[in-house]
């Protein structure tokens, strides 16, 4: 047998000279299988008691799952003008993001196609951005290349980044003694969804936000590489919490109707198709002056003749990356994520589908390996978000 | 009754001419949690190497290629409603299929256990 139908999470258990991680040993002596992501070695899942995607899947959202993603690429923005000339990039209203908030936002080509997503903080005037993993390179030279000489880009790659994800995130987490590096930062607790702050846990600094990828309340922790075996090793050891491979994450993700670039998102996608109007804030879309704003503010204006949906499909053969979706004999759409649901019991898929079929409760057909499998649209998030706001 | 190997990681028990055939144990164990079997209908001719069943998993979907040449002749109807059964009992109730074999040199080139536990050992 062989895995050669489709392997749509970019996994490769064929490595070429990955870089290792910070937390690399401590996967493996908890029974990780790693295997290589993003230039990477990842773990994937975890072996023995709790282990398996399915299972860490549902401990996530019962209890609290903790991420190692510290292939990300972590960014801080300084200098005179920075919100403006970062504005120039991204389509959101940086300069409105006060400190202490993050929000969601996009690199754009000059198509208005998508070369990645992104996390983008205030941090006290400052902006510390999170990128994925397998396009932080690209990005960084697209962000130098375009960004003015009195902007300075640093990219914090001594940094590690852990995400701790479930409905027992806060309390556990809470625990441990994290407090705010100053006065004006709110309590751990008190941090809501999509604020970000400075903290300490015994004199180690953590950058912190209320965020994630779960569809769960959590956060997000920057941490020294050389502090993050101690915080995974402290985190790990709260009867809460259990390491989380990346099998996990993405089932979890899905679930949450959350978009992964590389599938979702691409530069052959829009903002509009992908259904992240939300990221193009009300200044933004009146004044344009964005990369690929002509473009994006045309497609808001008119539609895009395609659409992101949620897909609920019947049985248990799940729809994978690449297979078309049909109604009768008009071929509609194409399916960018598909699994099993450890959440619902059954299969889901995000599509790109014609925008007149983009509609819930539309019927229509999956081909899978020769089959129709019936589907019907379905609103996002599949289960619904868990968020502290 | 004998069982051979193949490098693909399915396995097939021979008893006179019907070989019954499965996933090895390592074989689930990459695979990870198996959410669905596809399995062939009763009656399929099929030929060596074909992929004859395919095994869904949460990460992804995996072909299961017959070890031997002949016609199907029964499909585990269990896995319908416990496709876990491959994951907890790969190599006994969480057979596929059924074969009645057309060729039985097909098996020559098969592994045995010891020397599968081998090729396994030195992936």
């Amino acid at each position: 047998m062989s895995e050669s139908l489709s392997n749509d999470n970019g996994f490769s258990e064929e490595p070429q000279e990955p870089a290792l991680l910070p937390l690399d040993a401590w996967h493996r002596a908890r029974g990780a299988r790693m295997v290589e992501f993003a230039g990477y070695m990842m773990p994937v899942q975890y072996t023995g008691e709790g282990g398996g995607i399915i299972a860490e899947h549902l401990w996530t959202r019962e209890q609290a799952g903790l991420f190692d993603v510290s292939h990300m690429g972590q960014l801080e923005f300084s200098g005179e003008g920075v919100a403006a000339a970062l504005e120039t990039l991204l389509p959101g209203e940086i300069s409105a993001l006060k400190p202490g908030r993050q929000r969601y936002s996009l690199l754009l080509d000059d198509n208005g196609g998508i070369l990645d997503d992104l996390m983008i903080a205030n941090r006290d005037g400052d902006y510390y951005m999170v990128v994925n993993g397998a396009t932080k390179w690209d990005d960084i030279g697209h962000l130098r290349e375009h960004l003015p000489d009195e902007i300075t880009m640093n990219h914090l790659d001594e940094h590690a980044l852990l995400a701790l994800q479930g409905p027992k995130a806060a309390e556990a987490f809470a625990r441990l003694d994290v407090r705010p590096e100053s006065s004006d930062t709110p309590a751990l607790l008190d941090l809501k969804f999509m604020q970000a702050g400075a903290y300490l846990w015994n004199d180690k600094p953590l950058g912190i936000s209320r965020s994630g990828y779960t569809g769960e309340d959590g956060f997000e922790i920057s941490v020294r590489s050389e502090d993050v075996v101690a915080l995974a090793d402290a985190l790990a050891a709260l009867p809460e919490v259990r390491p989380i491979g990346l099998g996990a994450r993405d089932s979890l993700r899905l679930e949450a109707g959350l978009p992964l670039y590389g599938h979702e998102l691409s530069p052959e996608t829009d903002p509009v198709a992908a259904d992240l109007g939300f990221a193009i804030s009300k200044r933004r879309r009146a004044e344009g002056g964005f990369m690929g704003a002509d473009k994006v503010l045309a497609l808001l204006a008119e539609g895009a003749p395609r659409k992101r949906v949620g897909l609920a499909l019947e049985g248990r053969m799940a729809a994978r990356e690449g297979a078309t979706v049909h109604l009768g004999a008009r071929m509609i759409g194409t399916v960018t994520s598909g699994g099993f649901s450890p959440s619902l019991q059954h299969p889901i898929a995000m599509a790109y589908v014609d925008a007149d079929l983009a509609t819930d409760g539309t019927a229509l057909e999956i081909e899978m390996r020769g089959k129709r499998l019936p589907a019907r649209v379905v609103s996002m998030p599949f289960v619904p978000h868990r968020y502290y706001r | 009754m004998p069982r051979y190997f193949t490098e693909d990681h399915e396995w097939i028990d021979v008893e006179g001419d019907v070989g019954t055939v499965g996933i090895t144990d390592y074989a689930q164990s990459q695979l990870g949690d198996i959410t669905y079997v596809e399995l062939p209908s009763e009656g399929t001719d099929v030929t060596k190497g074909d992929s004859v069943s395919v095994v869904d998993s949460v990460k992804a979907a995996s072909d299961v290629y017959t070890p031997v040449s002949g016609s199907v002749t029964a499909a585990n109807a269990a896995l319908a409603d416990e496709p876990e059964l491959v994951n907890t009992d790969a190599e006994e109730t969480g057979w596929l299929y059924r074969i009645a074999i057309s060729d039985s040199s097909e098996l020559e080139p098969l592994m045995d256990r010891k020397a599968y536990d081998a090729y396994v050992a030195g992936l």
